[in-house]
């Protein structure tokens, strides 16, 4: 039987998928001449070409980089939310490495990308060690580092990466040996998907079945009974938000390597706040993120076509964001439904 | 029935966490009776008895009060109708007189003050009229528990409880008060009042109620008149069988000392002597209980014990290591295993599975680890093992244990903290809120320990299970070893009370014999 209370949340989260679609459906037939239309290009447009399939696995990169390291903090009860200004300077890490050394093709990139990522991971212990040492919200200070990173950044990239040819806040280009390879043809497809999902399979793995992953749920499960067993849950908070900032530096600086030839962010991208709605519907599963991510991606990939061939704004997307959001975090959507499968287990109807 | 009071029909009860409590219970009341409702903890009690007074909402059912149909939806509702309840735990502002407690939130106004002259006159009336002697101006914080409890009873009839619910009122107590509450109940009773007895102490539900509704993993198993039925048949009703609490244990020659404390001492933050001068020694296989009211020095031993209690002078040695403060992390690797009080909040994690709460202490020990991957088969065979040899009901080693009752998630920690073969087991009401079929299951895991030569320390606010277990016995009071028994078995419940009170105290020499090497 597939309805029984072992499949509720997986159920729950198809659910709140469909009524957000639903929802953004109605708004669509509200605001558009031609509602049929406009919902067929935003549901079928993503998959109509090779080059759009493409755009959709593109953007769900980052995205998978960033829901990983999400959900390794979410799952140990953690709300940091400080991806997003790792992601930002990792990429700034990884260009100037990019635009300042030389190196061959493939030990170009390596070095970048790790480099971004060493940061990150550094990064990010400052939060975790603030929190595992004095019990510091995590949620403060990480967004407080979003700011603090955001501008340092910023500062890097006027001044010392700044092409003054260019009229934007736009860096050097980065040398090509630096940029990573196109893996399928006629798509902007790098590389770099392969790491992003060799990262999961790590992710998932290193969780579920390796002893620091155990001491990770377990400290996310119940901090005081971890302590209780012996676990040193210090150690295991800052474990986590090292790795957490490794993957969101990882994420910054492949995308910027994979996606572009030289950095342009004069804001942050907010691939570290997606990050946050993918471990969402991952419901913090690291295997999870992959479809979460490829989800995520496609609804935007479709409102960008809707915006372009319609006259419904990609605007459009922010609400079937904000009624995912609101949905899977009200706990007690569809507990009824739960609560009469209970009782029925239990024997007491029929 | 015009003749019931009180009726619930059908009440069934899901908790979000889905946990089903009650399933189409049955209940009724008649004026002027005392009531029991009995049943293994996890049986349903505390949850249909919230339901009554409105702290939870049935998800399904009916409740008809005087033959009419009522809902509760807060407390207050139920307050409204006449309906009180007497916590397990009490709702009283410690730092508050009690009279102040006693008119929270109905205060009698002077102009824009309270009318405190007022308020004190109607709570002396109040008490004089119940026989519940408590002195109006004393600060809660200071009261005994008994004391407590008494303006908490007092509490409710000012709010005009007709049906006071009391939940587990002696689980507290010292058997000296159990028995003033019941002298005070009857009165209560006699003056009109209907009581609902909640309790796991068949022998107390014997001599004090009218009627029993046994309840057993949520649901009713009958009715009876108390004087129809046997404790015996009661108990079978309950756990579904016959349970007997006495164990044949061989005395056993003296082993090598395990576990020494000298003169430990600690005061607490508020300046509070929490443990004065406490000593005492257990051998390998030796039980030793302590006794002694809540809030004696229990809680800051057992932590001293466990490594975290920065603080405290005096020496604790295991097996010839100073343990104080050295963290639970480095006292477990000496061989010490733990079975917290709070099961909730330090023994389990409830959203994990029970095969992941079984390896919470060992999960990093080679043999659990095959290369860098934890060793999942052998762990689900161990789960497996540990599931039925502790007999605990569930549907799999992956199930959140959350799910389970109070008495399977026990049993889990107990599997857990018994099977690593520890060298000292501290042990902290390891049967507390656990069905009698738990309890007894625990019991011979203690004693099966003990024959194999682990040391215990058992504390227990249930005297029966101190005295039934223990080898050697300490009564704490105060923070002090008030007395020590080398034979517990030759001790009353009514000779440690006294001790328990502070009404005797032996002298020093004679309690300075815990500490035996």
């Amino acid at each position: 039987m597939i309805f029984n209370t072992r499949n509720f949340e997986k159920i729950r989260t198809l659910a709140v998928v469909l009524i957000s679609l639903l929802i953004a459906f109605l708004v669509i037939s509200i605001i558009s001449e031609h509602p049929l239309k406009t919902i067929g290009i935003f549901l079928f447009e993503p998959i109509r070409t090779v080059s759009h399939i493409g755009n959709v696995v593109e953007m769900s990169i980052p995205l998978m980089f960033t829901g990983l390291s999400v959900v390794l903090l979410f799952r140990t009860n953690l709300f940091n939310l400080g991806a997003e200004g790792i992601f930002y300077f990792a990429a700034v890490v990884a260009s100037s490495v990019a635009i300042h050394f030389a190196a061959n093709a493939f030990f170009h990139p390596v070095v970048a990308v790790l480099a971004g990522a060493v940061v990150g991971a550094l990064l990010s212990a400052i939060p975790g060690i603030l929190k595992a040492k004095w019990n510091v919200n995590e949620l403060v200070s990480s967004l407080m580092f979003n700011s603090i990173l955001f501008g340092v950044g910023l500062y890097l990239l006027n001044y010392y990466l700044r092409d003054p040819q260019s009229f934007s806040n736009s860096s050097y280009k980065f040398r090509p040996s630096a940029m990573l390879d196109v893996i399928v043809p006629g798509t902007r497809i790098h590389s770099g998907l392969i790491v992003a999902l060799l990262c999961v399979a790590a992710g998932h793995y290193f969780m579920y079945r390796t002893k620091w992953g155990y001491e990770l749920r377990m400290t996310g499960a119940n901090r005081e009974f971890a302590e209780f067993s012996g676990i040193n849950t210090t150690k295991v908070i800052i474990m986590v938000h090292l790795i957490a900032g490794f993957l969101a530096g990882m994420g910054g600086s492949i995308e910027v390597l994979g996606m572009y030839n030289r950095l342009q962010w004069a804001s942050l991208p907010g691939y570290g706040m997606d990050g946050a709605l993918v471990a969402l519907l991952a419901k913090n599963n690291p295997a999870s993120v992959i479809g979460a991510a490829l989800f995520l991606a496609y609804i935007r990939i479709g409102a960008d076509q809707m915006a372009r061939m319609s006259d419904v704004p990609a605007e459009m997307i922010s609400i079937i964001q904000a009624v995912i959001i609101l949905l899977i975090s009200a706990e007690q959507f569809l507990k009824f439904w739960k609560n009469r499968m209970l009782l029925k287990e239990a024997g007491v109807r029929e | 029935m015009s003749e019931s009071l009180l009726e619930m029909r059908g009440i069934s009860k899901v908790y979000p966490n889905g946990v089903v409590a009650n399933a189409g219970v049955n209940f009724s009341l008649r004026e002027g009776e005392i009531h029991a409702v009995v049943g293994e903890n996890g049986a349903g009690k505390s949850t249909l008895m919230k339901m009554m007074f409105g702290m939870e909402e049935p998800s399904e059912g009916e409740m008809l009060l005087r033959g009419e149909k009522v809902r509760f939806r807060s407390p207050q509702d139920a307050i409204d109708s006449g309906v009180g309840m007497v916590h397990q735990h009490f709702m009283l502002v410690p730092s508050f007189t009690v009279v102040e407690n006693m008119i929270l939130g109905m205060e009698p106004r002077k102009g824009l003050g309270i009318n405190r002259a007022e308020a004190e006159r109607v709570t002396r009336e109040l008490s004089a009229k119940y026989n519940l002697h408590v002195d109006p101006n004393a600060r809660v914080e200071d009261l005994s528990v008994g004391m407590k409890q008494k303006v908490e009873i007092l509490k409710a009839l000012l709010r005009g409880a007709q049906i006071l619910i009391l939940d587990e009122p002696t689980a507290v107590l010292t058997p000296q008060e159990t028995e003033e509450l019941f002298r005070e109940l009857k009165l209560l009773k006699q003056a009109g009042h209907t009581i609902v007895f909640i309790s796991h102490k068949l022998k107390e539900v014997k001599t004090l109620c009218d009627r029993i509704t046994i309840m057993r993993a949520g649901r009713t198993e009958g009715v009876f008149e108390t004087a129809s039925v046997t404790e015996q048949e009661i108990s079978r009703l309950m756990v579904g069988r016959d349970v007997v609490l006495k164990y044949d244990k061989e005395k056993k020659a003296k082993g090598k000392p395990v576990l020494a404390v000298r003169d430990l001492a600690y005061t607490n933050a508020a300046g509070k002597k929490t443990l004065d001068r406490v000593r005492f020694a257990v051998r390998e296989g030796h039980i030793l209980g302590i006794a002694g009211v809540e809030g004696n020095g229990q809680a800051e031993l057992v932590k001293a014990l466990t490594g975290h209690l920065p603080g405290a002078t005096g020496t604790i040695d295991v097996a010839g290591s100073v343990v104080a403060g050295q963290g639970i992390k480095a006292v477990r690797g000496l061989g010490v295993a733990y079975i917290p009080e709070d099961r909730m909040r330090q023994g389990a994690a409830k959203e994990a599975s029970i095969a992941d709460n079984l390896i919470s202490t060992r999960y990093a020990k080679k043999e659990w680890n095959r290369g860098p991957f934890l060793d999942r088969r052998r762990i689900a065979q161990m789960s497996k093992d540990m599931i039925e040899r502790f007999k605990i009901r569930c549907k799999g080693p992956e199930q959140e244990i959350g799910m389970l009752s109070g008495g399977n998630m026990q049993k889990v920690i107990v599997a857990r903290e018994s099977s690593a073969s520890p060298r000292l087991l501290i042990a902290e009401q390891p049967t507390r809120g656990v069905d009698v079929g738990a309890a007894q299951l625990i019991h011979q895991r203690l004693l099966e320990l003990r024959e194999q030569g682990c040391a215990i320390v058992l504390l227990s606010a249930d005297l029966n299970e101190v005295l039934e277990l223990s080898d050697s016995l300490i009564v704490l009071y105060n923070g002090g070893v008030a007395a020590y028994f080398d034979d517990p078995s030759g001790v009353s419940e009514e000779k440690l009370g006294l001790y328990m009170l502070g009404l005797e105290q032996q002298s020093e020499e004679e309690a300075g014999k815990a500490y035996d090497l």
